[in-house]
């Protein structure tokens, strides 16, 4: 390509003109077009006036099946526990049905507050069901289940009889039984927008003075003692240099510092080596990799209890036991409830082999390396 | 606190120099309890070279062992450059982590980790020191498979739906921006009462990072928008719980909401939605929605999951406010802060960070006795919209006890108010958007402690 003053200027043009269409926003060649399939996939969402909600129905009898299997192992049966998430279900009346406002909110003595007592909008729950539900497999229930579901929940809060069937057709009607549904205010200075709210009409006035202002500068409030070292040794959370250390919060409080404060920076030991183990590592590799594959982990802590009891713990339960292996594995497939507390660990759909590599590794004592 | 304890550097008299810190300290412990015989060892091991300190009462009298003896780093090679690929802070800053708060979520992927503002410096969060938030579990996604979408509630709301891919919204013109990011529900456990100990666990849920991307406004010109009546957008998420927010039009229009892949000069952290997420500046943080993949604009807001049951702000007489999105003006001094300790008695240079969700911060006032006199910090630049902004003020401790606190005034004139003057209008259960002023207690010990006044 040859060049000459005349293509250099015509080429400069070019580019002018370029500049003067980028800020008419086009870019020739970024974006296309979404295709209609394309749309349906992702458009879930569903509004406050229904707008989004596909067509369907479920009942209450269908929902609490349904419930049982893959919702009670974090909410409870009931929808009441508080072991996982905060209680879905509790605290409202037949009375708050009637009116839409829900009378314990003014309780400061009410443990909690459930997701009943705050939802104020019936499609709100359909959606959050249909796109996050279960925690471990969103989106797995197909239609019909998200309305059964739902269903089944309104029931436990009395705003559906227990014979009922949820739809398309009836859901505004359910919509106007919710206990919360005038419960909500819009009317806050704090939605950086023209639509709701008020805006500018700051809510909490202050102002600045500066010398001999009225305070009260008396400690109304301090962590108690015994809670020093609650979130762990604070000595442990802030920086070997400068011009503070960390507390040692494993010391009493106020505990005089009869030696100067450890002022030669020392680097975090090392990781305590692996303790023996009688699985194999391969094969701790592969029970691991089970472990995230199925979200038992979202249950289940290494050591220690979180819904159902740490893997460590079952593996100690069962450590005497010489059919460990097979029992635990036969525990996985099923599920169970009781041995461990109220809350039911749901039946795993898991293959045989995988039973086999984490029951193994369950009685081989749950190495975690 | 024993003031006679030298802070680091400081020359020691003999004989404790001949004993580590950590040596000197049990020498007392142990003195205290009777055991002489442990002394004498402690001396016999210092003699013998067996601990880390190598000074001597010769060296006292001449200075400072780190200067007269020559440390291997003086005296010997170093390591080669690219030892590490991708560099990692110092092993001396291992303390300086993210943490979860004990008992605060029952799961770790619906959780929560707090920032550590005590170490911070300046305005910038080290980006893998940046506050999590997650609702169900992080994911770290493939570039090359993620799409972005923008549709209309209705057809109507704009000309075409369109898809785009990372490739081509990375060929777009960007911008950079500094921003901070604050959940709505930082500082939610001090509604009532002191609930943790350090700044971390109060303020924490707190980052500032530049974020580099696209303003949101670009795609949906591309889209043909029909901003008359699409006032609202709906910003999704690709995750399991696929997060969704409404966000109101106004702010898109005004070019600063943002379609983000860059955070601090590389790629979002996969913690904080790589490849994308939404920057909505001076908005809480749930609605800066990771793992972006769908953006809907519309004519009513969306009542989603976390506008309707979580982040609403219970107010006294049982109404939830919802839509509560804005971070108010606040502020929080970092240092000195709860759960540290001061070295000694003189000189310090008390710090922290204030912002606005609503824009720049104007002013911050600190006082070192519970709020009755103020004096105004320096602010250090740059000073920007809806980004951190560092307060420092000299101050000399005089060992008696003290109440630092600091107040931000925004370019709106609003005054961040005190504990009290939230909780006269909000009452104490509100959970979210507590931007009350922060006290630490600095005791006579040096400690210093989380409390609330009244």
């Amino acid at each position: 390509m040859s060049s000459s003053p005349k293509q250099l200027a015509a080429a400069l043009l070019a580019l002018a003109a370029l500049g003067t269409a980028s800020a008419q926003a086009t870019y020739p060649g970024i974006g296309r077009a979404a295709t209609p399939a394309e749309v349906k996939a992702w458009d879930i969402d569903v509004r406050p006036d229904f707008k989004g909600l596909p067509k369907g129905a479920g009942t209450v009898g269908q929902g609490q099946d349904i419930w049982e299997t893959k919702c009670a192992s974090c909410h409870g049966v009931f929808g009441e526990s508080n072991e996982v998430f905060s209680p879905l279900v509790g605290g409202t009346t037949a009375d708050d049905i009637k009116t839409g406002r829900v009378a314990r909110l003014n309780d400061p003595g009410f443990p909690g507050r459930t997701t009943l007592m705050k939802a104020s909008t019936v499609s709100t729950l359909w959606d959050y069901i249909n796109r996050a539900m279960p925690w471990n497999a969103p989106k797995s229930l197909k239609t019909d289940e998200v309305y059964a579901v739902t269903a089944y929940l309104l029931s436990l809060g009395g705003i559906v009889p227990d014979d009922f069937k949820l739809s398309d057709a009836n859901i505004a009607d359910v919509q106007k039984r919710m206990p919360n549904r005038n419960g909500m205010t819009t009317a806050h200075a704090m939605w950086p927008g023209l639509g709701l709210g008020k805006p500018g009409a700051f809510d909490v006035k202050a102002t600045a003075c500066m010398h001999d202002c009225d305070t009260e500068p008396k400690v109304a409030s301090l962590l108690p003692d015994h809670a020093r070292n609650n979130n762990g040794n604070l000595a442990e959370q802030q920086r070997l240099v400068g011009p503070q250390r960390g507390v040692d919060t494993t010391r009493p409080a106020g505990a005089r510092r009869d030696g100067p404060i450890s002022v030669a920076a020392t680097p975090a030991a090392a990781p305590a080596p692996a303790p023996a183990t009688a699985a194999a590592p391969s094969a701790t590799a592969a029970a691991l990799a089970l472990l995230k594959k199925h979200s038992c982990t979202a249950c289940h802590g290494m050591d220690q209890k979180l819904v159902g009891p740490g893997f460590k713990q079952v593996a100690t339960k069962y450590a005497s036991r010489s059919d460990a292996e097979a029992y635990l594995a036969a525990r996985i497939k099923s599920g169970g409830q009781g041995v461990w507390g109220p809350i039911p660990m749901p039946a795993q759909p898991l293959s045989d082999a995988e039973l086999k590599t984490l029951a193994g590794w369950l009685a081989g004592g749950a190495p975690g390396r | 606190m024993n003031h006679d304890s030298p802070p680091s550097g400081r020359l020691l008299k003999a004989p404790e120099n001949f004993l580590s810190p950590d040596g000197v300290r049990s020498v007392f412990d142990e003195a205290k309890q009777g055991r002489r015989d442990f002394v004498r060892q402690a001396f016999a091991a210092a003699l013998a070279g067996g601990t880390a300190a190598a000074a001597t009462a010769q060296a006292v009298a001449d200075g400072d062992p780190n200067i007269l003896t020559l440390p291997e780093h003086s005296t010997g090679l170093g390591q080669p450059v690219a030892a590490e690929g991708y560099g990692k802070p110092s092993r001396y800053e291992a303390n300086v982590q993210r943490r979860p708060s004990p008992g605060l979520t029952q799961t770790t992927q619906a959780s929560v980790s707090f920032a550590p503002l005590q170490s911070l410096f300046g305005i910038v969060t080290p980006s893998g020191l940046h506050f999590e938030r997650h609702h169900q579990g992080w994911w770290d996604i493939d570039p090359s498979k993620h799409r972005l979408m923008v549709n209309g509630s209705d057809a109507s709301l704009l000309k075409k739906p369109l898809v785009f891919t990372m490739d081509e919204l990375m060929r777009l013109p960007s911008v950079s921006r500094f921003h901070f990011i604050e959940c709505g529900a930082n500082t939610g456990m001090e509604w009532g009462n002191v609930a943790v100990p350090t700044c971390q666990y109060t303020h924490g849920m707190l980052s500032c990072s530049e974020f580099t991307g696209v303003p949101l406004r670009v795609l949906f010109d591309l889209a043909g928008v029909d901003y008359k009546r699409a006032r609202y957008v709906l910003a999704e998420g690709a995750d399991g719980s696929s997060m969704t927010r409404t966000v109101p039009m106004e702010l898109v229009e005004s070019g600063e909401v943002l379609v983000a892949y860059g955070q601090n000069g590389e790629m979002l952290r996969p913690e904080q939605g790589y490849p994308l997420r939404l920057v909505v500046p001076g908005v809480q943080g749930v609605s800066w929605v990771k793992y972006l993949r769908r953006l809907e604009v519309g004519d009513q807001p969306y009542g989603t999951k976390d506008e309707t049951i979580h982040y609403v702000d219970l107010m006294p007489g049982g109404l939830h406010r919802q839509y509560t999105s804005t971070q108010e003006c606040k502020s929080v001094v970092t240092t000195p802060s709860g759960g540290q300790v001061l070295l000694d008695k003189g000189y310090y240079q008390i710090s922290g960070l204030a912002w606005s969700g609503r824009g720049k911060v104007k002013r911050v006032d600190v006082t070192t006795d519970g709020g009755r006199n103020w004096r105004t910090a320096r602010l250090q630049d740059p000073v920007m919209s809806k980004c951190l902004t560092r307060f420092t003020l000299d101050w000399q401790w005089d060992g008696k006890p003290a109440v630092l606190q600091s107040r931000a005034v925004d370019e709106t004139g609003y005054v961040q108010p005190s504990t009290r003057q939230l909780r006269a209008v909000r009452g104490t259960r509100s959970i979210y958007h507590n931007n009350a002023i922060q006290s630490w207690l600095v005791e006579e010990s040096g400690e210093v402690r989380n409390v609330q006044l009244s």
